[in-house]
């Protein structure tokens, strides 16, 4: 390289140590790279990062840039201190979206980095936090040319500002015993009826979907997702008495009776004298806890579904919310319920995007009308399950009462005899 | 490009993954019976045919190269049968269906400066935002700090000796992209932005700045003549929410951006219902190209808990346990005003009852 190497005394820093160095890589793609315009964008970037950490201030700042055709999937980024660094002065960074569960080929990962050292400036990571395999720092220009030649083989922008995002889920029915839902399909079908809001954002603030397949939420949905899917199930769960005698004998019964039946948070489970377990299954609130423990004696039931939290967010900007339960358990078997599924989906986005203010996500529009007014919009029924206790406070008018208890009582006859059908 | 050029997109949405799956996990989809855990960083799944398969994961430096990411995949190609998936947490994993292909898998990630690791009770790699290297209101390198704590805390990566398994999280903001965590290590501005008047009326779209303030502490006002907008900076909590719709209202600070660490986020429901995070330090500084302090009070927090708590219990099951003033104490952590909060629902958090430890 004929240019100036930045100097780099900070960064060099972070060469050092046992862990796999992100500067280290930059460097290699400035030194080693044959591309004379990878080299100089990899030399611009690490002389802006140095700046920075001299400094302690980062140095971009957003704009607009798109693609033909859709109005997001880019983060534009634009430096401040292009004079000094110019060969990195536009630094875009495009969102694909991943398959469900992040899985890859080699061949197709060499692909999409062919791809991106033709257009963009080598760096990539699997994935960003909202889900998307985020190639980093490319200019405006190549941008469009990057996304033409892998949407040609496959790929498609996610979201990015006010439109349906990305979705993630969990490794799932691919690899794990705990699934109780085809997370994969049911992560397709909802994004890929949103896919013109996840082009074009035209709503208030972010709306994302993830799926994980059991309650241990390896995706993190209930805290940050607007619309969480967390696969359950609702007959006895199974277990394998032989094995829980197997357990006992290899770990001690005072083991198993510290760890598994004392940990269960409503205490619906024995350990017999004989070394088996007993549970009561109307008690278990399918936390997870004892088939994380005992992974080969116990294992979830045979009537399995999914639970919908809804309005789970981070921070901004009425702090961090959880998403709450709007439908305590849903079949996932038939055509019928995915369309159902994705109904709800279609309710939910269309209320809020009436109602919903400025920046504002689905949660805080809940927290704002109320869990009623909003139900009554996406026409859902209350449900006990929805909350953790009733009212507190007794301020309320209660005029409707007659009305509401009659109601309730039709739903459960109703309920009743489509079960006996 | 000229117009004539442009091509319209094919608007594919989300992939299907089945055909990047691994045959063994495409053939078993929804029939694994159980699994364990051989050693750190490798699992193995048994379905309900007998067939297996074996997961070796691997933690990276998440902001890959393409020599990196080519190198990841001569592994994939040479000892791991061509597939491979990654975490949410940037780690890669390699399927294999031969159980002696694994030591052979694991040399070669290890020889090549991978680490190996990440499973069960181990302290698994930190998630992180993007810093100083992309995003536009970060007032730390989330990458930086996590590389340096990483080697710090490799062996916890490598091993399993904690009670439970830790997440841990970086973000660069209080804006907190970058999640909750078991331990989540955030940046906490602590004073107002400035305002650069003369840019004001050219560059924000003033109605969606006020908008965006959590406290409503920014109003539109008339600055020498000119519109702007001003900060009541009483009201003003430093989120740097009104920094991305308006540069001019500059929320990075060299000397005032500080780190701030918070524990006890847990998204599972096993055991209790999902907890979100709680502070326990901050005004730690921001002290680029290692983060030594900020590294040294996340080791005190990790001892305490490997010590403290029993098997199974993750930081947040440990801490309800053992009480809060106990944390203080076997951290030796100060607790300070800050730690009571004052945002809308906080009285839910204190204290209303006589259950107290001595």
């Amino acid at each position: 390289m004929a240019k100036k190497v930045h100097e780099t005394p900070m960064l060099d820093e972070l060469e050092n140590g046992p862990w796999p160095s992100f500067i280290s890589g930059i460097k290699r793609l400035r030194d080693q790279h044959p591309d004379e315009r990878i080299q100089s964008v990899a030399n611009s970037l690490l002389g802006q990062l140095e700046h920075s950490y001299e400094t302690r201030k980062g140095y971009w700042k957003g704009g607009t840039v798109s693609v033909y055709g859709y109005g997001g999937g880019i983060i534009p980024r634009f430096s401040e201190v292009g004079a000094a660094f110019p060969e990195s002065k536009e630094f875009h960074t495009l969102r694909v979206q991943p398959p469900a569960g992040n899985f890859y080929t080699t061949d197709m990962l060499r692909q999409l980095g062919e791809s991106w050292e033709k257009w963009g400036s080598g760096l990539v990571t699997f994935h960003g936090q909202t889900g998307n395999i985020m190639f980093i720092g490319t200019t405006t220009e190549n941008t469009q040319h990057f996304f033409d030649e892998i949407n040609e083989y496959g790929w498609d922008l996610g979201g990015a500002g006010p439109c349906v995002r990305t979705g993630m889920s969990c490794v799932g029915a691919a690899r794990c015993e705990q699934s109780c839902c085809n997370e994969h399909s049911i992560h397709r079908s909802l994004l890929n009826r949103f896919t013109d809001d996840v082009h074009r954002p035209a709503l208030p603030y972010k709306f994302k979907f993830k799926v994980s397949g059991c309650p241990n939420d390896c995706v993190n949905s209930i805290e940050r997702s607007d619309f969480a899917i967390i696969g359950t199930w609702r007959d006895a769960m199974k277990i394998d008495q032989d094995e829980v005698k197997a357990y006992v004998a290899r770990k001690g019964r005072q083991y198993v009776i510290d760890n598994v039946t004392t940990r269960c948070p409503t205490n619906c489970m024995t350990l017999n004298d004989d070394d088996t377990l007993t549970v009561d299954d109307h008690d278990c609130v399918r936390c997870m806890h004892c088939l994380n423990v005992m992974p080969t004696a116990l294992s979830p039931g045979d009537d399995k579904g999914i639970t919908v939290l809804i309005g789970g967010k981070r921070t901004l900007k009425i702090g961090d919310l959880m998403g709450t339960v709007v439908v305590p358990f849903m079949k996932m078997e038939t055509e019928e319920d995915y369309q159902r599924l994705t109904e709800m989906a279609e309710n939910i986005i269309d209320f809020w995007a009436e109602n919903g203010l400025e920046h504002e996500r689905c949660g805080e529009m809940i927290e704002r009308i109320g869990l009623v007014n909003f139900l009554e919009g996406i026409g859902v029924d209350v449900d006990p399950h929805m909350v953790s206790h009733p009212r507190q406070s007794s301020y309320v008018r209660t005029d409707g009462w007659d009305e509401q208890a009659e109601e309730w009582y039709r739903r459960k006859l109703e309920a009743k005899q489509q079960a006996s059908v | 490009m000229a117009l004539a050029d442009m091509r319209t997109p094919i608007e594919s949405g989300c992939p299907d993954g089945f055909q990047y799956m691994h045959p063994v996990m495409r053939r078993n989809y929804g029939q694994w019976k159980y699994h364990d855990h051989p050693r750190p960083g490798v699992l193995r799944h048994v379905s309900h045919h007998g067939d297996q398969i074996w997961t070796v994961k691997a933690g990276t430096q998440r902001i890959l190269d393409v020599f990196t990411l080519r190198k990841l995949c001569d592994i994939g190609d040479k000892y791991a049968e061509g597939y491979v998936r990654f975490t949410i947490r940037s780690n890669i994993e390699y399927m294999v269906s031969d159980g002696a292909k694994v030591e052979p898998l694991v040399k070669a990630l290890e020889d090549a400066g991978f680490v190996v690791g990440g499973t069960a009770n181990s302290v698994s790699m930190i998630s992180h935002t993007q810093g100083w290297l992309h995003c536009d209101i970060p007032g730390t390198d989330a990458s930086g700090v996590v590389k340096a704590m990483m080697d710090e805390l490799i062996d916890e990566f490598r091993t399993c000796r904690m009670p439970n398994r830790v997440h841990i999280t970086t973000s660069c903001c209080q804006i907190n992209c970058g999640g909750q965590g078991d331990i989540a290590i955030n940046v906490q501005h602590t004073k107002p932005p400035k305002i650069n008047h003369d840019l004001v009326s050219n560059v924000c779209e003033r109605p969606s700045v006020v908008a965006r303030c959590p406290v409503a502490a920014i109003r539109p006002a008339l600055v020498n003549g000119k519109p702007s907008l001003e900060v009541d900076e009483k009201k003003c909590i430093c989120c740097g929410a009104c920094y991305p719709p308006c540069p001019p209202m500059q929320i990075n600070d060299p000397e005032h951006t500080k780190l701030a660490i918070w524990v006890g986020g847990n998204h599972s429901n096993a055991r209790g219902k999902p907890t979100f995070q709680k502070l326990v330090a901050a005004g730690i500084p921001n002290n680029p190209p290692r983060w030594p302090e900020a590294t040294a009070i996340v080791k005190r927090i990790l001892k305490a808990y490997q010590e403290g708590a029993r098997d199974w219990e993750r930081v947040n099951d440990w801490i309800e346990r053992i009480g809060w003033p106990r944390f203080f104490e076997v951290t030796g952590l100060p607790f300070t005003t800050y730690h009571v909060d004052n945002w809308r629902g906080a009285r839910s958090s204190l204290n209303a009852s006589t259950h107290i430890r001595f």
